[in-house]
């Protein structure tokens, strides 16, 4: 099992090595011929503006898309959330639309009003995730499908998840948090080897393996 | 819950943000919109490139308030600016602004010839030049949370560049390859703090993010500095300095993301038209080299 980590600008070695550390096979995906085998994919922090057009120049978008309609876990972090976001607030285009949400960029303000703060996420478990806002984004609307799996104190979603598709507003990868990783891993094997584990738990990943046609449905 | 900002973390951390990517100087607004469509992380917001700050001599001192703020307007992605080397009040008012950056920087005069600023005392981060691992380390110990080696700036020549980051990743290897009873000495040859030189040789890199600057102008010098070691690049005068800046820094873009991927670099060289002229360094005298300024 591999994790390819979309490497075009911005903090992918911080998620290389996090992964890595956490004994996972992981490569950094610069062009599509990069995500062969790769059974889930990471997009990293960095600027939303500069990544997007990194992706459609070097036709990552729609490998990427496959992959991900297929049932192969996406987590993305800050403007990897952006890419993710089917709605832009203020306009831009969406890249890769598998979160129904509406996204807002830098919504937090400049760089001056960047922050670090302990965030409740139940799903992880008890013990809180220390998270890093930089320049961050904030969910605005959340669709149906989604599971906010945390929320500011405002009541603002800044972690979501849609089936395969994991996303945060801050940084795991620069607080030595490795539980989200650790769920991506964890999706990324069962679907990499839907056999393994299948009567234990239903895993979400495992219903998108068995049909992409239903997975793939209301995101594109 | 305790919410805290302007942290170590996240000063450091839009540095980290910002790898792999271009930043690129800019004097106007329309300017600071082609960098960002070409894919610019982020610009730097000054009044002269540093070519024409070059030319015009004299002494080159903080853009005008409202020109950076014009570029703040017309962008989303981050926007620097620069500060003189010491002019902590240029940095007071940069912070005042809401820059997200701000650059001590030896392309303009200096302000104070012993001291730079203490830029732990700013809650804006701050990146500076270094032309070694002594100089880099010494920033790092005033507060610098991103790093960037000189080069020569508005030339349009790497070759400093090369010089000083190679200086840089030998400085580094150097360190990795002593005992730790020889890391003492190593701080005082270093002149820089011990703590920082023992957390160098253990990591075998810098504790922040290190970009290089100063002389860039073909998407191979930049592709050059980054197989060097670089985490990402700063392009001054070659962009609005050649013959179609947007092509240029679109390129420029491509290949630092692809630097290790010849073919890439040489199919987005195709076709840009005339680089920025340069200037051979034997050509600028000693008074008016730029690297030299910061200690």
């Amino acid at each position: 099992m591999k994790i390819g980590v979309v490497a075009l600008q911005g903090a992918f070695i911080e998620h290389l090595d996090l992964l890595r550390r956490l004994g996972v096979e992981a490569v950094p995906v610069r062009l599509p011929a990069d995500l062969q085998d790769v059974s889930g994919v990471v997009l990293p922090g960095g600027e939303s503006t500069t990544m997007r057009k990194l992706i459609h120049r070097w036709g990552l978008r729609d490998p990427l898309l496959d992959l991900a309609t297929q049932g192969a876990p996406v987590f993305g972090t800050c403007a990897g959330m952006i890419l993710l976001s089917r709605e832009i607030v203020d306009g831009d285009e969406p890249v890769l639309p598998l979160l129904d949400v509406a996204v807002k960029r830098n919504a937090f303000g400049r760089q001056l009003d960047s922050f670090e703060e302990d965030l409740e996420v139940p799903v992880l478990g008890d013990q809180p995730v220390h998270a890093v806002f930089i320049r961050a984004p904030v969910i605005e609307r959340v669709g149906p499908e989604v599971d906010v799996l945390a929320r500011l104190d405002d009541g603002r979603p800044v972690a979501v998840r849609q089936r395969n598709v994991i996303a945060t507003a801050f940084h795991p990868e620069l607080a030595g948090e490795t539980r989200f990783h650790h769920l991506l891993a964890t999706m990324a094997a069962a679907f990499a080897e839907p056999g393994e584990g299948a009567g234990r738990r239903r895993h979400p990943t495992r219903r998108a393996t068995g049909g992409a046609e239903t997975a793939g449905t209301g995101e594109r | 819950m305790n919410v805290q900002t302007s942290t170590w973390a996240t000063k450091k951390g839009l540095a980290q943000m910002l790898k792999g990517g271009v930043i690129m100087d800019v004097v106007t607004p329309e300017h600071a919109r082609v960098a960002e469509d070409a894919g610019a992380v982020a610009v730097m917001a000054l009044e002269r490139v540093p070519s024409d700050i070059r030319a015009a001599g004299g002494v080159a001192r903080m853009s005008d308030p409202s020109m950076i703020q014009g570029i703040m307007d017309a962008v989303t992605i981050p926007v620097m600016a620069k500060a003189r080397i010491g002019h902590f009040v240029e940095a007071q008012v940069l912070e005042a602004l809401g820059v997200d950056y701000i650059d001590e920087s030896e392309v303009l005069t200096p302000a104070d010839e012993t001291h730079h600023i203490d830029k732990h005392a700013f809650k804006v981060p701050f990146v500076c030049g270094c032309r070694d691992l002594g100089e880099a380390l010494r920033r790092i110990a005033e507060g610098a949370a991103m790093i960037r080696t000189k080069g020569e700036a508005g030339t349009g020549n790497i070759v400093e560049a090369v010089r000083h980051t190679r200086a840089l990743q030998s400085g580094i290897r150097a360190l990795q390859g002593k005992r730790s009873d020889e890391l003492f000495t190593a701080a005082k040859e270093l002149q820089a703090p011990y703590e920082l030189v023992r957390e160098v040789a253990e990591t075998g890199k810098l504790p922040v993010v290190n970009f290089v600057a100063g002389g860039i102008a073909t998407p191979a010098d930049a592709a050059l500095a980054m197989q060097l070691g670089a985490e990402g690049v700063f392009v001054g005068s070659g962009i609005f300095k050649s013959e179609d800046p947007a092509r240029t820094a679109n390129a420029i873009v491509q290949a630092t993301t692809h630097f290790d991927d010849a073919q890439v670099i040489a199919e987005v060289s195709k076709g840009l038209g005339a680089p920025m002229r340069g200037i051979e360094l034997g050509a600028i005298p000693e008074a008016e080299r730029l690297a030299v300024r910061g200690w």
